[in-house]
């Protein structure tokens, strides 16, 4: 017999999950904008409250609009299923909710967006899960923090504020032997740059919000299920594993196979925590998927040629991207994101401080505010924002140093993008 | 990845690494009696939610566990063995371990089943090929409620990805959120 044919990667970016609505034919994928879902009948009702038959309930735990965008990222990454939540922050939340108990620890590279490096040390400590931070330059690190204990390891595929590219086969070679899963955020990356399943991730994480919606119109976030880890023969995640209480004594895991995981975070984590996307939030960042290989192209080719304008200017001090023949990263870069590095990454000015912030001030087409993977093209000064509160040690160890300046390059035409940081310079 | 279904041969011999969509569609379109073998009446278990899902669907599902023969599970009688079913059995799904899929398939043959499918985990390529040199068509390493749920539609509900490809209407079943898996 002949094998169907695959789709391709940007077929499955226009189609995956979708179809015309059954009941208008309506092309697009509608907006289901309902809180609720009415049952045939008792018995239709308890089969779908004991997840005995697929379908929908209360727009809280599903959605039809949501569930395209679900299925959409999860054939892009390769996984078995998906969640969509309300943010990055909320898929992090959840995914950590179904993985930890009271007292475990998890894994972490230092080299993460501030934001998940903040959640992990502070509102973390509130549920007793305790974050131990590895260095994502040395693998060794982690395979030294594993105790007992540890539930996950925890990294960026390309990490924010940019230029640092993770070896995710090393670190997933450490999770393996230790019994836990890889988790990866592949926000900065997005599946066109770099599937980290193939890399020996088992679960994925993505704020929506950036590359994938693209737009900076719609927060969201979603997990990936890879499929890949075996909760019922480790034995180490209850949520898992064991019987679950509010649904009858199933186990997740024996019930829902190698998408147990995805299901387990809906029904038990998001349903008990609540941070769910809304079904206009999910429309625009399906669409936004749509073009996804369009634009990334786009983002990578500029951003290569502003970085390599940067080098060579004389109010440079250095540039971290790793798409640039002299970075550290290049090797990895070649190998987890061949098609591009990606487009934020952080230059430093001789000026220091008073230059950053001259900088922002002078702009006239980057947008400077706190936030990436827009078609627009933005600047921050992380000194003068989003590191301010901090000492000049800790911005510093945060890679936010006084001379640091963060770039997330747009869409627009690169002369004038490199136009609009030549005459902002021409100002310090 | 999803599968694009083109117009597919069906004189050579299958792969049972990967199928394709419309071998899985057409064995559950053209067979709606199903014997299930270790089907549990234990509601939490899988072959529960299974049977449940599948007699929602429209399928004549037959139980079969010598431990609770005689009795009934949702209001079918558990028989002990497939050669004791006197109807006609079109499907004998398998919920039982690999080793033990060869002699629940030689029974298979006996009673003139026409297809052998195997549950997650389950494969025996040696009773396969019994299977299929008799004539009889063979899935294994899959889950039928699964696979409904993932050729109608139903199962994306939940998120999964459904590795499906899909420009037509979803087909409709009656009552709210029920669609059939389409020709």
């Amino acid at each position: 017999m002949t094998q169907d044919r695959e789709p391709g990667f940007d077929t499955l970016a226009v189609h995956a999950g979708a179809a015309p609505d059954p009941a208008t034919g309506a092309r697009a994928t509608p907006i289901y904008q309902t809180a609720a879902y009415v049952f045939d009948n008792v018995d239709h009702a308890a089969a779908l409250f004991n997840l005995e038959t697929f379908g929908n309930i209360y727009t809280r735990i599903m959605n039809p609009t949501e569930a395209v965008l679900e299925e959409r990222v999860a054939a892009l990454e390769g996984g078995t299923a998906g969640l969509a939540v309300a943010s990055g922050h909320a898929a992090q939340y959840v995914t950590f909710h179904t993985l930890m108990s009271p007292g475990d620890e998890f894994i972490a590279a230092r080299q993460l967006y501030g934001g998940s490096i903040n959640q992990f040390n502070q509102s973390f400590k509130k549920s007793d899960w305790r974050v131990v931070w590895a260095d994502a330059d040395d693998p060794s690190s982690f395979e030294a923090a594993v105790t007992d204990k540890t539930k996950a390891i925890f990294i960026e595929s390309l990490a924010n504020p940019g230029g640092v590219v993770t070896d995710i086969e090393a670190i997933g070679k450490i999770a393996k032997s230790a019994g836990v899963p890889l988790i990866v955020d592949n926000t900065l990356a997005t599946p066109y740059l770099c599937r980290p399943i193939e890399h020996g991730a088992d679960i994925i994480i993505h704020s929506l919000t950036k590359f994938l919606g693209g737009h900076g119109t719609s927060l969201g976030g979603i997990l990936i299920d890879c499929g890949t880890f075996d909760w019922l023969a480790s034995g180490r995640f209850p949520t898992l594993s064991e019987p679950c209480e509010s649904y009858h004594g199933i186990r997740m895991a024996e019930t829902f196979g190698d998408f147990g995981f995805a299901i387990a975070a809906r029904v038990l984590a998001l349903r008990d925590l609540g941070p769910c996307i809304s079904p206009f939030n999910a429309f625009l960042l399906l669409t936004g998927i749509e073009t996804l290989s369009l634009r990334m192209r786009r983002h990578c080719d500029n951003a290569l040629a502003v970085a390599q304008w940067l080098e060579g200017h004389d109010k440079i001090a250095w540039v971290n991207y790793a798409g640039l023949e002299g970075s550290r990263y290049r090797e990895l870069a070649k190998k987890y994101c061949p098609k591009g590095a990606g487009a934020v990454f952080t230059f430093g000015l001789k000026g220091g401080f008073d230059a950053g912030v001259k900088l922002v001030e002078s702009v006239q087409i980057f947008s400077h505010l706190a936030n990436i993977g827009d078609t627009k093209s933005l600047i921050i000064h992380p000194a003068s924002t989003t590191h301010r509160q901090l000492t000049d040690e800790q911005r510093a160890a945060a890679g936010a140093g006084d001379d640091v300046v963060r770039l997330s390059i747009g869409i627009e035409d690169k002369d004038d993008i490199i136009g609009d940081l030549e005459q902002a310079f021409a100002q310090l | 990845m999803g599968q694009i279904v083109t117009n597919t041969p069906t004189d050579q011999p299958i792969s049972h690494d990967r199928y394709n969509d419309s071998y899985i569609r057409g064995i559950l379109n053209d067979h709606k009696t199903i014997a299930m073998v270790g089907a549990s009446p234990n509601p939490v278990r899988p072959s529960y939610f299974a049977m449940k899902y599948l007699m929602d669907k429209g399928f004549q599902v037959i139980p079969v566990n010598p431990g609770h023969a005689g009795k009934d599970l949702l209001s079918q009688t558990i028989y002990s063995s497939l050669t004791d079913i006197k109807k006609t059995v079109e499907i004998v799904d398998i919920f039982r371990n690999s080793e033990a899929a060869m002699a629940i398939t030689q029974d298979a043959i006996a009673i003139g089943a026409k297809v052998v499918w195997m549950q997650i985990g389950v494969r025996n390529d040696e009773a396969a090929a019994l299977a299929e040199k008799a004539g009889l068509k063979v899935v294994m390493n899959r889950c039928p409620k699964i696979e409904y749920g993932r050729l109608s539609g139903e199962i994306a509900w939940a998120g999964v990805n459904t590795r499906t490809i899909n420009n037509k209407r979803p087909t409709l079943a009656g009552g709210f959120q029920h669609r059939l898996i389409g020709a």
